[in-house]
């Protein structure tokens, strides 16, 4: 991927006060992003279940953020220091995920044990 | 300058990427400096507004994995029935490929700002705006849908009660970003088919713009995978 969007000619047009990418890169894109989004429609679809079911969702997602931060948004062409004051920050939101996550459990079991499976 | 250098495929790409890091935070001036002010802002707004998503999506995660009740099976919940036949999320799918092609004609329509293409960079800021309005139109179709079946924020006939609060929060926020977003659309591609852009020369409003636009698509690859499919 990164290969056909960072070559050469490409990256000396990005100096100028804008950015000059062909066409045909956005179509591309898009082409890719229609063909993800059909695939994850299809794990549905087709109720692919279990373990499967969930990393073929978050591959698919990931590689769709990706797709659409990096080009859409030109961020593969930006300066690194914007790059990593803008991509890092939001790491920090995985240790929210894993306290929640402790904290769901907890609560579930209060609710099993103490409250007669309602509440 | 130093970007060809951490691009162009040498050795010491990633030193050099990293010296380039830490000489712009280290520079004793704005760090953006080589990007256009606006452009920064709006990252950074962006970023706030990722963690505001973020909150109610981890909110989301923590209210259905603590639920005691079962949770409604997003498939059949979003089903449509179409000649006869139920189709499961088919709605939720046309609304994603909707939002796709949307932020595709944005993406072309910042390429067209670029090189000053008057035309064809308003015409497809209107085109975006047009897959925008509807995107939030079969939204508001699909909440028609829901509050008829009875779902409401603090309960619902299929299941966990926490459903109803976490779809219309999440769903509704996101459907306000679309709204905003079509707005701020209208404004900047009639702006741009005046000819103010020409004027001040300046095209990066679009690029701003469009920066919003991706956003809101991102928000909702996030929706999609983690709300309707999970």
């Amino acid at each position: 991927m990164n290969h056909e969007v960072t070559s050469t000619q490409q990256t000396e047009a990005a100096h100028e006060s804008g950015q000059q990418h062909p066409i045909g890169l956005y179509l591309k894109v898009w082409g890719y992003l229609f063909v993800l989004s059909a695939m994850s429609y299809a794990v549905d679809y087709f109720e692919v279940q279990g373990i499967m079911r969930w990393i073929l969702i978050v591959t698919f997602m990931l590689m769709k953020a990706g797709l659409i931060v990096s080009i859409f948004m030109h961020m593969a062409w930006e300066r690194l220091s914007l790059a990593y004051a803008i991509l890092v920050p939001p790491l920090v939101l995985l240790v929210l995920v894993r306290i929640m996550v402790y904290e769901s459990d907890y609560i579930f079991w209060t609710r099993a044990i103490f409250m007669d499976g309602g509440g | 300058m130093s970007q060809a250098v951490a691009r162009s495929g040498q050795d010491d790409d990633i030193a050099a990427g990293l010296r380039e890091v830490v000489d712009d935070w280290s520079a004793d001036q704005e760090v953006f400096r080589h990007t256009h002010w606006g452009k920064a802002m709006m990252w950074i707004f962006l970023l706030s507004d990722t963690f505001i998503f973020s909150c109610f999506l981890t909110a989301y995660m923590t209210m259905r994995t603590s639920a005691t009740l079962p949770w409604p099976n997003a498939a059949e919940v979003f089903a449509l029935t179409i000649g006869g036949q139920s189709i499961p999320l088919i709605l939720i799918a046309i609304m994603t490929f909707v939002l796709i092609s949307s932020s595709g004609t944005m993406a072309m329509a910042v390429n067209f700002g670029y090189r000053r293409d008057r035309k064809k960079t308003a015409a497809l800021m209107v085109a975006t705006a047009l897959f925008g309005a509807m995107f939030v139109g079969m939204q508001a179709f699909e909440w028609t849908k829901l509050i008829e079946e009875g779902v409401r924020p603090w309960g619902n006939p299929m299941g966990a009660p926490q459903f109803g609060a976490s779809f219309f929060m999440i769903t509704g926020f996101h459907g306000f970003h679309v709204t905003c977003g079509v707005i701020m659309l209208l404004i900047i591609a009639r702006k741009v088919f005046r000819g103010d852009y020409d004027r001040s020369g300046d095209y990066s409003a679009v690029e701003i713009g469009g920066l919003y636009w991706h956003f809101v698509d991102l928000v909702w690859v996030f929706i999609f995978a983690f709300f309707y499919l999970w």
